[in-house]
């Protein structure tokens, strides 16, 4: 399988401003065909030409996936970022035409839960909006708990509680809300999946509080997309092709070798999924790993890396692509 | 796949499993390694959560006494403990009444078990941990209860002491015959005669009895003695 | 479409056999004279027009007849097609896949008119008529999954993708392998494949799962499995074993070519969009030892890879104990020269 998979090519739609820091941006076939179905917590990897710099990230798609007429995703602006979301925020504009990738879920639903309780923080709204949708369609059980810093942020916010009335519960972290972690745990059925997207910090809070609160571990599930990290310019070897390259500050390992024109395979490119894992044929200096998928073991052992969030400082490495 | 001829499986013509031997006499089963399919058992050991659930039968009593020894002073307090003998008679019921658990339930069977266990799980909360010692028969079918509920089935520790007699599922008629200690055994529903394999199934808690004369009808091998 | 589809058995008077068409056709599943179990997965997309891998979902002469006899086995035993409570959906999604692919590539055959979400389905080989409303259960007269694939060749199982693992959570399993969907359905991917020999230790499970858990909607991939069977039997259940076994002990050197057949599975590998679970359909193809020695390339091959398969292997594949009358038949058919790398025949 090479690169992403399968693409599709789409033509922007609407484009539209959510709030001071979230734009929604609605893709459709060009054709007016259908898009394929998708499973709520699926994500797409949108391409962009900025400026000759390729770039691709994931966004969760927020639609209802039983709706095959477009597919929506929201963009919160990272003026701090790599550039992917000002691009997005910036440049696009309806009826520009781009490319995405065939939806991949990493967040997918447990359909065995006899309730789903999900916690978002921020634009970590975006899966749970599909994925209420689509158990809104199936009869399933939910019940939300949104945190984010004012009312003005609150994206969506007031069209849940609308909508699915005392199922979904909002705070305001500028009115000193706080969601009661340990109470909501306690008091869970037996049989309840959790499910958390959001901020590092949240994401962390709650998998550690449902660990001390006794729950499994196959129940708590999570979403994070790191960005790939800035730093040092290093050159990496890739034996199987012949060519050293030079993955510059602001570009991830995967972004310099597809650059140089080498076919590599992704899905996530967040560091989740594992698709991208490349053998480390020779390091001579330290691989600084920074994704959620090597076991520590793996890691310490330096035969892996994952090329779209990890970096390397050292003298050389020489890997097997 | 399913034939008598299978590799992988030989091993329990080979070695019989043995308990270890330790300053405490019965403790932990040792099996020899198996298939991926095979049940493999733990060590229980208390984990943080609001409520500690235990199904013990026979020799599992051990493990019990064992784990509330190890938990800290709240843990009786929060714990519930369903009791029944081992398939062999072995009853601790007098060992485990005198540990002051908050609700200590001593049952003459599983099945006498299961309304109340059914129950218990209907009312726990998520956090509940659960407990599960003694027979492979009794753990498995406990699991699955535990499973219906909802619960991941590797949430659930595990832990056999005592008989390895097997609960083994006809895979021709699909009656299960409980307390299997030869192997082949006569199926007692259908009366094929069976060879035991070690693929287990969770959802039915058995492990798969298959015909073991099926190519060479009236070819049966004597039983012998492997579960005990 | 110029294919007649055949009336014909494949349990008491075996009338089952292949026109030449079909053996030119046959998915011969060695390219190389050796075999090891290996991952050996490829991308399916549509291969040489006229081969098995010409379609998504391959209609033969046999389909036809197949049906019947699924309906048979489902008859004798219920326990053959079940779904665990939470598959509904990909059945739903499998339903789809399987509606839409025939009726795009055998247009003269199969029909769908989807209105929004209700759909009318026409299957003119099975003189079928339906119409249903997606999504809907009470609208069919049974579950999705088993509503479409009582119409489509092969097994299938559908995998529940969670944990980092893959579940078998559904399926319809009447022309298996000599495994049972009953006592199966629950386990997750290294469960399910535990009986096989030698492939675990040679991580061939670790791996095939790493590449099925990342097969993407839009790129399905395919693969094949092999193994023996005396009569062209398409139900070697474990469940009926008592009632097939005997064969095994009845093949002599005078019958071994009429009555030993191939058995190839190709499987293929769909993520399937709205449930995000896996469909591994299992298609069945038989062959007899007469039939496949009527391509010389085949004939050879085959000679040299029953020959040199370790015992371990034969025996799990059930045909250890008539191993040696089938090498000493297809001797004959092979005289020593090289087989041209490939599947194919005429190559």
């Amino acid at each position: 399988m090479s690169g992403g998979g399968a693409r599709i090519a789409v033509r922007v739609a609407e484009v539209t401003e959510v709030n001071a820091l979230i734009r929604r941006i609605r893709f459709v076939r060009p054709d007016g065909g259908p898009m394929p179905a998708f499973s709520g917590g699926a994500h797409t990897v949108v391409e962009m030409d900025d400026h000759g710099t390729r770039r691709r990230n994931p966004y969760s798609l927020m639609g209802d996936p039983a709706d095959t007429t477009g597919y929506s995703i929201a963009v919160r602006r990272d003026d701090a970022g790599r550039g992917g979301s000002l691009f997005l925020h910036r440049h696009v504009v309806p009826g520009m035409d781009m490319v995405i990738s065939h939806p991949v879920n990493l967040f997918a639903l447990d359909l065995r839960a006899k309730k789903h309780l999900m916690i978002a923080g921020g634009i970590g709204i975006t899966p749970f909006l599909a994925q209420i949708a689509q158990l809104a369609a199936l009869g399933g059980r939910f019940e939300l708990h949104y945190a984010t810093r004012n009312p003005a942020l609150c994206a969506y916010g007031d069209e849940l509680a609308a909508r699915y009335g005392g199922r979904v519960h909002l705070y305001h972290d500028d009115a000193g809300q706080m969601i009661d972690l340990p109470a909501l745990l306690a008091g869970q059925p037996l049989g309840t999946h959790l499910y958390v997207c959001g901020p590092k910090g949240m994401i962390r809070w709650v998998r550690s509080s449902a660990e001390s609160a006794g729950w499994p571990r196959a129940a708590v599930h999570h979403e994070e997309f790191l960005a790939p990290p800035p730093g040092k310019v290093f050159d990496v070897t890739l034996a199987a092709s012949g060519k050293t390259i030079t993955v510059g500050t602001h570009q991830s390992l995967l972004e310099a070798i597809e650059a140089a024109g080498v076919d590599a395979p992704y899905l996530c490119r967040g560091g989740a999924c594992g698709q991208c894992e490349t053998d480390v044929l020779g390091c001579d200096g330290t691989i600084r790993h920074n994704d959620h998928w090597l076991t520590e073991a793996q890691k310490a052992s330096g035969q892996k890396i994952m090329p779209c969030v990890s970096r390397f400082e050292g003298r050389s490495l020489v890997l097997d692509r | 796949m399913a034939g008598p001829d299978a590799f992988g499986e030989g091993i329990w013509a080979k070695k019989k499993p043995g308990a270890q031997t330790g300053a405490a006499g019965m403790t932990k089963t040792v099996f020899p390694p198996s298939i991926p399919s095979r049940p493999t058992y733990g060590v229980l050991a208390p984990r943080p959560g609001p409520a500690h659930l235990m199904i013990a039968d026979g020799d599992g009593a051990g493990a019990v006494l064992d784990l509330v020894g190890a938990g800290d002073a709240g843990m009786a307090a929060g714990s519930h403990l369903i009791y029944l003998p081992g398939p062999d008679g072995t009853d601790r019921t007098a060992e485990l009444a005198a540990l002051g658990l908050a609700r200590f339930h001593r049952a003459p069977s599983f099945a006498a078990a299961l309304p109340r266990l059914r129950k218990v799980l209907g009312d726990a909360h998520m956090g509940v941990q659960i407990y599960l010692a003694g027979s492979e028969g009794l753990i498995g079918q406990a699991q699955r209860e535990v499973m219906e509920a909802g619960l991941p089935h590797d949430a659930v520790q595990t832990e056999h002491r005592g008989t390895t007699v097997r609960r083994v599922q006809c895979v021709h008629c699909k009656g299960i015959t409980e307390n299997v200690a030869t192997d082949p055994f006569t199926c007692g529903h259908c009366g094929l005669a069976l060879f035991v394999r070690d693929h287990y199934s969770r959802r039915i808690a058995a492990f798969q009895g298959v015909n073991i004369d099926a190519e060479d009808p009236g070819l049966v091998p004597p039983p012998v003695e492997k579960f005990r | 479409m110029g294919l007649t589809f055949k009336d014909e058995t494949f349990r008491g008077d075996f009338t089952f056999f292949n026109s030449p068409a079909a053996i030119r056709r046959f998915p011969f599943p060695f390219p190389e004279d050796s075999y090891m179990y290996s991952v050996n997965m490829e991308p399916h997309v549509p291969g040489r027009p006229g081969s098995v891998f010409e379609k998504t979902f391959d209609v033969d002469e046999h389909y036809v007849a197949e049906m019947r006899e699924r309906a048979r086995v489902l008859a004798e035993d219920p326990l053959r097609c079940q779904s665990l409570p939470h598959m509904t959906l990909a059945g739903w999604d499998l339903l789809e896949l399987i509606m839409q692919a025939k009726a795009r590539e055998y247009p003269d055959w199969f029909s769908l008119h989807r209105d929004g979400d209700r759909w009318h389905w026409i299957n003119r080989p099975l003189e079928i008529e339906q119409r249903f409303t997606f999504l809907d259960e009470t609208t069919l007269p049974c579950g999705p999954m088993e509503y479409i694939t009582r119409q489509t060749q092969g097994d299938f199982s559908l995998q529940d993708q969670r944990n980092d693992n893959l579940w078998m959570d559904a399926g319809m399993v009447t022309t298996q392998a000599d495994w049972s969907l009953d006592f199966d359905i629950g386990m997750n991917f290294f469960e399910w494949h535990a009986p096989v020999p030698l492939a675990h230790e040679k991580q061939i499970f670790t791996r095939a799962l790493k590449f099925l858990m990342n097969v993407q909607h839009g790129v399905p991939a395919r693969r094949f499995n092999w193994t023996m069977t005396i009569d062209p039997l398409l139900d070697t259940s474990p469940e009926n074993y008592p009632k097939w076994g005997p064969s095994r002990a009845t093949l002599t050197p005078e019958n071994v070519g009429r009555r030993m057949h191939l058995r190839v599975e190709l499987q293929t590998f769909f993520r399937l969009p709205r449930s995000n679970a896996l469909a591994f359909p299992i298609r069945c193809y038989l062959i007899r030892f007469e039939e496949l020695a009527t391509q010389p390339k085949w004939a050879r091959r085959l000679h040299r890879v029953i020959r040199d398969l370790p015992d371990e292997l034969a025996a799990y594949k059930g045909f250890l104990r008539n191993k040696p009358i089938m090498v000493d038949y297809l001797a004959q058919f092979d005289d020593g020269t090289p087989t041209s790398p490939g599947w194919w025949a005429e190559d």
